[in-house]
């Protein structure tokens, strides 16, 4: 077999060599692309200056000497190189993305036609506060919308992910049980169906971490999580709906439990989705919760980023939550950004971001939620929980459904790799999906089931996509129960094979090396 | 409801097959208590694209953009001029709804983007190694300060009072909880950043030294000395740069011996999006590299050989050790890489090196230009395009009146330090390329007008 090193130099196909060799690498429209490294060159740009007018230069002496080594296109070059490697890369504009605890939906382009106004996306965050009211109004406006879905009683919009959010979170508490004299609380209970960021951000924020268990139903254990209270827990980080796909039922008798015994409940927003317009978090007695904009609330992700973490509090936590806070005085709003300058803010725990957090997600996503308005979004929640329900009750005859038993499950359905012959487990049924033209849904989590496949679905699916991926999740499913050896190599169609990530992480390669002289020489570059 | 595809008739199908009387019948499992029985009282219902578009445009309308008025404004955010290729790029579908590359060998092109991104950093900041981006660059500093507790074993951080005062705020903060101890203090009008006061500070119990470059004021100054005072003690040198555009004119802290170098990538590609999302970037040494927070992409190769990218040593990730992770980090700014990443290979060495020039002329034949007018006293003559005036009278006070007159003026060092009586009268000045020669004409005319 060639190999093709680079992925992109031609290679000449071998006598024998399966028909399907090309001599560049490329598949006709699906083509191979270099790094810019490769075909840059620190000479060429992609933009035009004016010529700098001559004037005295004050750098001190520090003048930059060296070649920064940074390879330039020109424009036409630079929109076909990231052109091409777009078309490498799986999106939800593309299909159906079933992500679980992802939640990937649809990204409706008016909220990136209303983010990229001038009014918003050209503002400094140190405008004069007179000068920017129409931004502060924006964070007011969805402040107002989350306060009042979720039941809550305030909302902390600076944390700029999911996770920055539960550390907001968990802050909080920090600051709460501190300000009581309670700094012997060290625990917080983190249930097995728990998002993986909840433990990674206990340990972040200086707590130890106890794992409480599931029951078999897939829920929190609520005797054994009852059993472990006591005087050394600060509270519980719980996900609801859980990562099984389930709702909690004894939601409200847990936080009872964790507040008589002095601690307080946090809850992971993430799958807010599933329940908002329907149920308020306020109203299951939880004390903070974070709320992923660009799940709930249609934010594009972008490849891993940036998300929008905004944390909603109780009345118990709100003196605690942090700055900066934009408050309405009269017509006009003001942004609060010291603990002194208001005495309802004087036991904030402070400043977790350099200005008022992620402003681009919040316009996109007041925009999403005035689009969808109350009965929109309450229809939103129906529409993922029946979804989900539908790919659960069409795949559980085919693949081993844990939960099935347990209820209707909410946004997303859960199955195992139980009933797969020896060899064959729930990574060869994702990459066949490939081959079939979907996203995979997420795999090997939640911890709490063997072999997880976690299936979401969202409410932006229509029927029709819903029967065609049924109907291929069930066709790669049956080939791996019957032990077809093709799926244990997919996938065979996607502009890469299985990657060796072994490989990456023992010999790591994070940046890009120019090739020794002899070797450049032996294999010319494109010029 | 124009972004929900299921008719009724679907809903009816669906829940047949299911074999539910009604959606309701799935939502058995929430206890009455907190069930809703209709939309949420007091907010509206669905509204129209038109309708929509008009409420925002109005909000949008109510704040002065930048571009639409002189404007000098930095101290931690600049206005550049971002090529419309970029944010065409960014818009493509395949990048803007992609999620994280969890299945690589359909997620190329976000992961190859990843590896470039990380080149170009680590060669800009002059380090070995990058991360593929954090959340932006106060989030960074922290995450550099509680690395560098991971790698010398030692709790005591010493800041300079040149560091962003938002940074430090974002540092206090997370220190209250962790028990980490912080060492700073507030800038001065002096012409040169704190060094020696830094050298002196650092003791055996120091696990890092955090300097600005080009520090809050807009000053710079070589940091070799402090690098090497660090090393002697065994504490690291970081170095957080907000204005990446100054390496195209100044020598990266790397070079100068930094081990870590965390920064803010908003000047270039991603615009000021009034505070979000940014792009905050993360850089160190090789030998460092498994201590690193954050997501990293690392080459490989796929079953036929081809070259291929993964996200890689996620065993330090949260995902993966769960208590035992490096840190919390879940999401990065993928996107805003990409848009830095792509305005980096647009401009590429020599289109940097011009921007950079440009910047620095502008800035310096402004500085010129307002240090003319009475009342107003040049802080420092070393400086890239970002420069600090000492006014005879505070600042705060003469920004709110310019911006009543349509022109934002700069960051008042009041605004930033409420409690420093001795910084109250200073200005902050930021000029990039998009200042005109008017602009400036405007701005020394009105505080000529203000000061008088």
């Amino acid at each position: 077999m060639t190999i093709n090193q680079s992925g992109w130099r031609p290679t000449t196909p071998q006598a024998g060599e399966a028909s399907g060799a090309t001599f560049t690498g490329n598949r006709a429209l699906m083509l191979e692309e270099p790094l810019i490294f490769e075909i840059g060159s620190t000479e060429t740009t992609g933009v035009d200056f004016a010529e700098a007018p001559s004037g005295k230069s004050r750098l001190g002496g520090l003048e930059r000497s060296k070649t920064i080594g940074l390879p330039g296109l020109s424009e036409p070059e630079a929109v076909r190189h990231y052109t091409r490697l777009s078309r490498q890369n799986y999106a939800i504009d593309l299909g159906l993305f079933p992500l679980g605890s992802c939640t990937m939906k649809h990204n409706p382009r008016l909220n990136e036609r209303m983010a990229r106004l001038p009014g918003f996306a050209d503002l400094h965050p140190l405008t004069p506060v007179d000068a920017c009211q129409g931004a502060f109004e924006v964070i007011h406006q969805l402040a107002h919308w989350l306060v009042t879905l979720t039941g809550m009683h305030s909302v902390a919009m600076s944390p700029k992910a999911g996770a920055h959010g539960e550390l907001c979170g968990v802050l909080a508490i920090r600051a709460a049980l501190d300000a009581k004299g309670e700094q012997g609380r060290k625990v917080l209970l983190v249930p097995e169906s728990a998002h993986g960021t909840n433990p990674a951000t206990a340990a972040f924020a200086g707590f130890s971490v106890e794992d409480i268990p599931a029951t078999e139903a897939g829920r929190v254990n609520l005797e054994a999580l009852k059993a472990r209270l006591g005087p050394d827990v600060a509270g519980v980080m719980i996900t609801n709906p859980n990562t099984c796909g389930l709702f909690e039922p004894d939601m409200r008798a847990i936080s009872d439990a964790v507040h008589a015994a002095g601690g307080y409940v946090y809850c992971d927003g993430a799958n807010f989705n599933a329940i908002v317009g329907r149920v308020r978090p306020g109203d299951l007695g939880i004390d903070a919760m974070h709320i992923n904009l660009h799940k709930t609330f249609s934010t594009p992700h972008g490849g891993g980023g940036p998300g929008s973490g905004p944390v909603v509090f109780s009345e118990a936590l709100t003196p605690y939550a942090p700055l900066p806070f934009v408050e309405k005085q009269g017509d006009q709003f003001v942004l609060v950004e010291e603990e002194t300058a208001g005495e309802h803010h004087a036991s904030s725990f402070g400043r977790m971001v350099a200005f008022h957090g992620q402003m681009g997600m919040f316009t996109r996503a007041l925009t999403y939620i005035l689009s969808h308005g109350a009965d929109g979004l309450r229809q939103v929640a129906e529409d993922s929980v029946l979804n989900a329900n539908y790919i659960l009750r069409s795949m559980e005859d085919v693949l081993d459904a844990p939960f099935a038993k347990s209820g209707p499950c909410m946004h997303e359905a859960i199955f195992s790799d139980r009933g797969l012959p020896e060899g064959f487990s729930t990574i060869d049924v994702a990459k066949g999906l490939i081959d079939e033209g979907f996203h995979p849904m997420t795999v090997y989590f939640p911890l709490v089931v063997h072999g997880a496949m976690l299936v979401e679905p969202t409410e932006t699916e229509s029927k029709a996509t819903l029967d065609q991926f049924i109907h291929a999740f069930r066709f790669v499913a049956e080939k791996a129960k019957g032990g077809d050896l093709a799926i244990k190599t997919a996938p065979h169609y996607a502009p890469r094979r299985r990657l060796d990530e072994t490989l990456a992480a023992r010999k790591p390669v994070l940046v890009y090396k120019e090739p020794e002289r002899a070797q450049a020489a032996e294999v010319p570059l494109r010029s | 409801m124009r972004y929900l595809p299921l008719t009724p008739s679907d809903r009816t199908a669906m829940l047949a097959t299911i074999g539910a009387k009604s959606i309701d019948d799935l939502f058995i499992d929430v206890p009455e208590v907190a069930r809703l029985d209709g939309p949420v009282h007091g907010l509206p219902n669905h509204a129209s694209e038109l309708a929509v578009e008009r409420h925002m445009s109005a909000l949008a309308r109510k704040n002065l953009a930048a571009g639409d008025v002189p404007f000098f404004l930095g101290c931690g955010a600049y206005r550049h001029h971002v090529p419309a290729s970029v944010d065409h790029l960014i818009q493509r579908g395949e990048f803007l709804t992609a999620y994280t590359p969890y299945q690589p060998e359909i997620a190329q092109g976000t992961l190859q983007v990843m590896f470039e991104f990380q080149t170009q950093v680590a060669r800009l900041l002059g380090c070995d190694v990058a991360n593929a981006s954090m959340y932006d660059g106060s989030t960074a500093c922290w995450e550099a300060i509680t690395m560098a507790r991971r790698v010398t074993k030692r709790g005591k951080a010493i800041l300079s009072g040149g560091l962003h005062p938002h940074y430090v705020s974002v540092a206090n903060t997370m220190a209250k909880f962790t028990g980490d101890v912080l060492v700073t203090s507030l800038p001065t009008f002096s012409p040169e950043p704190d060094t020696l006061d830094l050298i002196n500070a650092i003791d055996d119990e120091t696990s890092c030294v955090v300097v600005q470059y080009p520090d809050i004021l807009g000053r710079i100054e070589d940091m070799s000395a402090l690098a090497e005072a660090c090393h002697a003690k065994k504490a690291l040198l970081i170095a957080v740069v907000t204005e990446p555009v100054a390496l195209g004119a100044i020598k990266s802290p790397g070079e100068m011996g930094a081990d870590i170098v965390v920064g803010e990538g908003q000047s270039l590609g991603v615009g000021l999006q009034f505070g979000g999302p940014y792009v905050g970037l993360f850089a160190c040494s090789e030998k460092l590299v498994r201590q690193m927070p954050g997501r990293l992409c690392g080459e490989t190769v796929d079953a036929e050989g081809k070259r291929g990218f993964v996200l890689t040593l996620s065993t330090r990730e949260q995902h993966i050790r769960r208590e035992k992770a490096t840190s919390n980090i879940c999401t990065s700014s993928v996107l805003c890489a990409l848009a830095m990443s792509a305005h980096m290979t647009l401009l590429g060495e020599a289109g940097l090196r011009r921007l950079a020039e440009l910047n620095h002329v502008a800035a310096s034949a402004a500085a010129d230009r307002l240090a003319e007018v009475d009342g107003v006293e040049l802080v420092t003559d070393r400086f890239f395009n970002e420069f600090t005036l000492k006014l005879s009278k505070e600042a705060r006070p003469v920004v709110r009146a310019l911006a009543d007159k349509g022109i934002l003026a700069g960051v008042s060092l009041g605004r930033l330090y409420p409690d420093a009586t001795e910084l109250q009268n200073g200005l902050v000045v930021a000029v990039t390329e998009t200042t005109t020669e008017e602009d400036v004409e405007t701005l020394a005319s009105a505080l000529e007008e203000a000061l008088a």
